[in-house]
């Protein structure tokens, strides 16, 4: 059978001196940029990159914890606006906002997600999904918008204030954000943002293993597991769960700023329900909770429908079509995902032993 | 004080709107757990639908435009809907149901994006609308009660609306197929050991969810005059709202739920403002979750520890 | 010396009142059981201690130390660890993994120090290997270490529970019927290890069906029917009481 071929030709690969794969796989991404001189491709691997930190982000929180989170595009956007906002207002460079984005969506998460904790785990889902949504719709109707407010008896002053008040830009957003610049040089082509990039995701896959290896990475795990049986056996289960949301979002935050300074003009759109989709399908598709399969999931939702596009031109109009099938068929065939972690394929597999026994 | 009354008829009838579609979500979340993403979506093409079949019969075939005509295209239409709910079951969520809950969240989104796209195509991404020729089904009769004004068309929505959600409640309370379902709900295991199909139940809901969702499309088609593709993501996430409101997978509930919420955009929508009525219902929502996930009438919905 | 102390401990679910104004201790170093007929509250007193719910009135100490309002994880962090009566294991992990998450609260390394690893992380991961194992050998499951929690034998995973908890290095042990479902040799084994464990310098407050069992290695029982308490002494005493054998009709195993 074609599944079985294909899985020891995946199997003899594993077991080829990882080593000697791993420095033919470095040595090809290092280079990518020489080797492939296309300013588009370059372009499509550095929104991979921007995606991957996403996904890995979300994977803290709905990979390890186990927490529904539909609404991650909304610490995205914090990440980002906030960069935005700072960069093109006041002229502060962009690195040094790195960590004020990463901290301000860090304690946005912390306040958000604190009411909401002891949600399971289909309503923590929609409330995110509230969430996300009302961070765009912020987003988008600016503060200009909240006049009403000084309808209010005692809040009349906010009228003067509120009226033509520009923060976030608005439907048409922010332009004009710095690009990163470190010692006099400045990242303008699409290959320096390579790099930067690369740095960022190599240096994320390398914290997150040992995140997952960690004590709070087994507390994680025990929470998903069995919250109660966690708790009663010493674990904070609130703490556990929000450093998940915390670390998650600030993650997230640091992917928006990189983000608001490669592209330097946001909107809210890009801050919408479907990207909370896309990088919630990242994890499950490619596999929850597996680092290899976030990368891989990222891969399918962002670089294959851009080759694709290339490759099958007039797909276009039927690109979203497909795409939906694909994510229910993905689903029925390989619920487990591409890349599964080996804990969840275990679970699976012995669901479905379970399910034949009856 | 004639703005209050207007905006509470306007409530009351955008309010059965939702309460139709959240009818569907509870349903299906009551003997599933499962939330179906792609309902609103199946609401959207209720109203596709109807705009479509009214076309071909009165436009096209030349059929004398009536109110009998009208309801039989609402049949129809719900009809037509059903049977896609039923297939999308049969699809996108029976092989799921052992792969727990994540692979079901991925798959529903998966099958509303295929519907609000397979629409896109066949329909076209700009809005349609329901032509001038169905006024004279539904005369443009006002009446002004209380300074307010009240349209005919919104009667009919809102008797039709009633008697669709009078007749589920009887169909549920009071029939033995209707208890059947209320058992499914409960648990499993034990109404299949008492002798139900639990299978052929879950069809069941997967056949009056989708049609009172389709009911609501093309009234919100025929009211509005204007549809889009997607109609489903705006409807839909509200009246998800709705039915956590009234407490999911309770029915009454969501009847009241969709009413209650309906009212509370009407208010929003004439006293506070429009660009924020949508962060409005969110923001009801999220405070229902986070004080009374039961929603007013439902089932715990909060981890014990 | 009382290690724990429960005064006037009420509990009650909607009409119904599960615990009764409750009155005992457990004593330092000894091993106390708790018996009763099903429905007698047993359970509910274990999760009033754990801090799994609050009680109506009454009080809990700890060496003195009120555990009331205390979340779960603080009260087991003070000296209790407990098994379930249904065996809640973390399915999906590994013997090992289980056992190491009872350490948890007994270390402290957070995010920061996850990711760079200092020496003091590396030395307390190390540590925190040593401790499960140590404790899986005692528990005789260091073989099975690697095994997948769900995978392993009925009998075994009481033993891994039992495991589990003791890895938080707890003063007072709680222990939910851990011999229900085991046959008779599973049985002795158990006890013997009881008896260990308190050799160890642990107190052990256990409720149990089993009546081989509880007389066997209590020092003292206590017994509930309907949610109060109804008898009180060593074994020999609770066994002659006639309110005792009125509560279980005659029953023994």
């Amino acid at each position: 059978m074609g599944e079985s071929s294909l899985k020891d030709l995946i199997g003899r690969l594993r077991k080829l001196d990882e080593r000697y794969l791993y420095s033919i796989l470095a040595a090809l991404v290092v280079l990518f940029p020489w080797i492939v001189r296309s300013v588009r491709w370059i372009q499509v691997v550095n929104f991979f990159f921007v995606y991957a930190l996403l996904g890995l982000s979300l994977n803290i929180i709905l990979g390890y914890a186990g927490l529904f989170q539909l609404g991650h595009a909304a610490f995205y956007a914090v990440g980002a606006y906030t960069t935005a906002i700072l960069s093109s207002r006041y002229d502060i460079p962009t690195f040094w906002l790195l960590p004020v984005a990463g901290l301000l969506s860090a304690v946005f998460a912390i306040l958000i997600s604190r009411p909401i904790l002891h949600l399971r785990g289909d309503y923590l889902c929609i409330v995110t999904i509230g969430f996300g949504e009302i961070v765009r719709i912020a987003l988008r109707n600016d503060a200009s918008s909240l006049v009403f407010l000084s309808k209010i008896p005692g809040l009349q002053f906010l009228e003067e204030k509120l009226t033509g008040l520009v923060i976030t830009g608005g439907p048409n957003g922010i332009f004009g954000i710095n690009r990163p610049a470190i010692l006099g040089f400045t990242f303008r082509q699409q290959w320096h943002y390579y790099y930067l990039f690369l740095a960022f995701v190599v240096f994320t896959v390398f914290a997150m293993r040992r995140l997952e290896n960690s004590r709070l990475g087994r507390a994680w795990t025990c929470v998903r597991e069995d919250e109660l049986a966690a708790e009663t056996m010493g674990i904070d289960t609130v703490r556990v769960k929000l450093l998940a949301f915390a670390i998650g979002a600030a993650w997230a935050g640091v992917a928006g700023n990189l983000y608001a300074s490669w592209v330097t003009v946001i909107a809210p759109e890009s801050f919408s329900f479907w990207e909370s989709v896309i990088m919630f399908c990242i994890v499950v598709l490619g596999g929850t909770g597996s680092i290899p399969g976030v990368l891989v999931g990222t891969v399918g939702m962002v670089v294959l429908p851009e080759i694709l596009r290339e490759v099958l031109l007039n797909i276009q109009q039927w690109r979203m079509l497909l795409f939906g099938a694909a994510m229910v068929i993905m689903m029925v065939f390989r619920p487990e995902g591409l890349w599964p972690s080996q804990r969840f394929r275990r679970q699976l597999e012995l669901a479905k032993e379970a399910v034949g026994s009856e | 004080m004639g703005q209050l009354v207007q905006q509470l008829i306007n409530g009351l009838t955008i309010g059965s709107f939702y309460a139709l579609i959240a009818l569907g979500y509870t349903m299906v979340y009551g003997v599933l757990k499962l939330i179906n993403f792609a309902h609103g979506d199946l609401f959207m093409l209720g109203a596709y639908l109807g705009l479509v079949t009214l076309m071909g019969v009165v436009v096209n075939l030349g059929a004398p435009a009536s109110l009998l005509l009208l309801l039989l295209i609402f049949l129809i239409v719900m009809a037509l809907v059903a049977g896609i709910g039923i297939v999308l079951e049969r699809v996108a969520y029976r092989p799921l149901y052992q792969a727990g809950r994540l692979p079901s969240i991925v798959s529903a989104l998966g099958a509303s994006i295929f519907l609000q796209n397979g629409v896109m195509l066949l329909y076209g991404a700009r809005y349609r609308t329901y032509p001038e020729e169905f006024k004279v089904i539904v005369p443009d009769v006002i009446w002004e009660i209380g300074g307010a004004r009240v349209a005919l068309i919104q009667l009919l929505m809102l008797v039709i609306a009633a008697l669709l959600m009078a007749g589920l409640y009887f169909f549920v309370q009071y029939t033995r197929v209707g208890t059947a379902m209320r058992a499914v709900a409960l648990d499993h295991d034990t109404a299949s050991l008492m002798g139900i199909d639990v299978y052929r139940i879950i069809m069941l809901v997967f056949l009056i969810g989708p049609a009172l969702g389709g009911a609501g499309g093309m009234m919100v088609g025929l009211y509005y005059g204007r549809i889009y593709f997607t109609l489903g993501w705006s409807y839909g996430l509200k009246a998800f709202t709705a039915a956590i409101l009234g407490g999911i997978g309770n029915i009454p509930g969501a009847m009241i739920g969709g009413l209650i919420l309906g009212l509370i955009e009407a208010l929003a929508t004439g006293f506070v403002s429009d660009a924020w009525k949508n962060a409005i219902a969110f923001f009801v929502l999220v405070l229902i979750l986070i004080f009374k996930p039961r929603g007013l009438l439902g089932e715990r919905v909060a981890e014990k520890l | 010396m009382a290690l724990l102390e429960v005064r006037n401990l009420t509990k009650r679910f909607g009409g119904l009142t599960a615990v009764d104004r409750l009155d005992f201790e457990v004593n330092d170093g000894e091993i106390l059981g708790m018996i009763g007929p099903n429905g007698a509250g047993k359970t509910t007193v274990f999760n009033l201690i754990s801090g799994i719910y609050p009680p109506d009135e009454g009080e809990i100490r700890l060496n003195g130390q009120n555990l009331l309002g205390l979340r779960p994880h603080l009260i087991t962090e003070q000296g209790i660890g407990r098994t379930f009566q249904t065996i809640r294991l973390f399915r999906n992990l590994t013997v090992m993994e289980n056992v190491m998450a009872g350490r948890h609260c007994r270390t402290r390394a957070g995010w920061l120090a996850a990711i760079l690893q200092p020496q003091s992380q590396q030395l307390e991961e190390q540590r925190i290997r040593e401790e499960a194992e140590r404790h899986l050998r005692f528990m005789k499951l260091y073989e099975q270490r690697a095994e997948l929690a769900k995978n392993l034998p009925y009998g075994d995973q009481r033993r891994l529970e039992i495991a589990r908890a003791l890895a938080i290095d707890p003063q007072l042990l709680v222990l939910d019927e851990p011999a229900a479902g085991l046959n008779e040799q599973e049985t002795n084994e158990l006890m013997q290890l009881i008896s260990q464990v308190r050799g160890s310098g642990i107190t052990i407050f256990l409720i149990e069906h089993d009546m081989k069992v509880v007389m066997g290695i209590s020092d003292r029982i206590i017994v509930l029917d309907n949610g109060k308490k109804i008898a009180e002494g060593t074994p020999a005493e609770v066994r002659g009481n006639p309110r005792v054998v009125e509560a279980y009709l005659g029953k023994e195993e």
